[in-house]
């Protein structure tokens, strides 16, 4: 299967590869997994006291399209609020990466994992 | 016909892999379209349909993950085509810790014996899940076993990565 461009940049100069550390207060971590491929993605945002993302980071194991839409959705949620980074759909991210139909999951475990980070901010918070 | 009524074998998840195999080989013979080159048009085209849902029915039935969806399946629950996530914190976790100890094998100094012993701790948890989900789906926890199964795509993703690397340490 052919990769688009913007998955292939991404795949093989992913931005943001790493982890903060978890028990920060500032840290949130969102870990999600697709059971469809066996893939596996772990991102963290860190978000400053007035709910701005000033950074993030993520470690995917899994293909070149999970690899990228993780690497974007980093490159996405910095500088935003919560609630804009909250409503980074999956279909987004499958139309800048042109992710064909059989790699739309990979794009829902992004869209899923930033969602998941954002549930354990608020967790952290209360 | 369900996929186990057409072995001959009882519905549910533990089954005998071996008399699996036995009744899909006989079937196999009884139903080749080349019994059947000499019957009438229909006769011929009922064998090829047969003989198609023979394979199906058996490789459907000899994986531990599709027989499981399949059971599902027959239970009204279709995860066979889901594309949703699961988010269980804990069993992720230790996921990434898998496939970062898989990244470090090659640079283990045995890494043979270190792909043999982490062969058998995910075969472990295989069967664990395998133990689990048989007894969800008689329990008809089907919710539980869906879940099981999830965790079990996974294992079986590790440990297809796991060959591989095996065959590029062995070449």
């Amino acid at each position: 299967m052919a990769y688009s461009d913007k998955v292939i940049d991404h795949y093989e100069n992913p931005r943001n590869v790493g982890s903060f550390d978890k028990s920060d207060a500032s840290v949130a971590t969102g870990m999600v997994g697709a059971p469809a491929c066996g893939d596996v993605m772990k991102l963290q945002l860190k978000i400053s006291d007035d709910g701005i993302i000033e950074d993030a980071k993520f470690k995917t194991y899994g293909c070149g399209s999970a690899i990228a839409s993780s690497s974007l959705v980093t490159e996405w949620v910095k500088g935003k609020s919560i609630d804009e980074a909250q409503s980074i759909k999956n279909t987004d991210i499958a139309q800048e990466l042109a992710l064909p139909p059989v790699k739309i999951h990979c794009s829902i475990l992004a869209e899923d994992a930033i969602k998941a980070a954002i549930t354990d901010y608020k967790s952290k918070r209360s | 016909m369900n996929y186990f009524e057409l072995f001959n074998l009882e519905v549910g998840y533990d089954l005998d892999v071996k008399q699996l195999a036995a009744h899909y080989r006989q079937l196999q013979r009884a139903f080749h379209p080349d019994q059947y080159a000499s019957g009438s048009e229909s006769e011929r085209l009922l064998a090829v349909k047969k003989s198609a849902q023979i394979n199906d029915a058996f490789s459907t039935l000899k994986s531990p993950v599709s027989r499981a969806e399949y059971l599902l399946s027959l239970a009204g629950i279709d995860i066979s085509h889901e594309t949703k996530t699961i988010q269980d914190p804990e069993f992720l976790m230790q996921q990434m810790e898998y496939r970062e100890h898989l990244e470090d094998i090659l640079q283990m100094s045995d890494p043979l014996s270190a792909i043999i012993d982490f062969e058998k701790t995910l075969a472990d948890e295989a069967n664990q899940l395998q133990q689990a989900i048989s007894q969800q789906l008689s329990q008809t926890d089907y919710d539980s076993a869906a879940n099981s199964v999830r965790k079990l795509k996974f294992m079986i993703k590790l440990n297809n990565e796991l060959e591989r690397l095996e065959d590029q340490v062995a070449n």
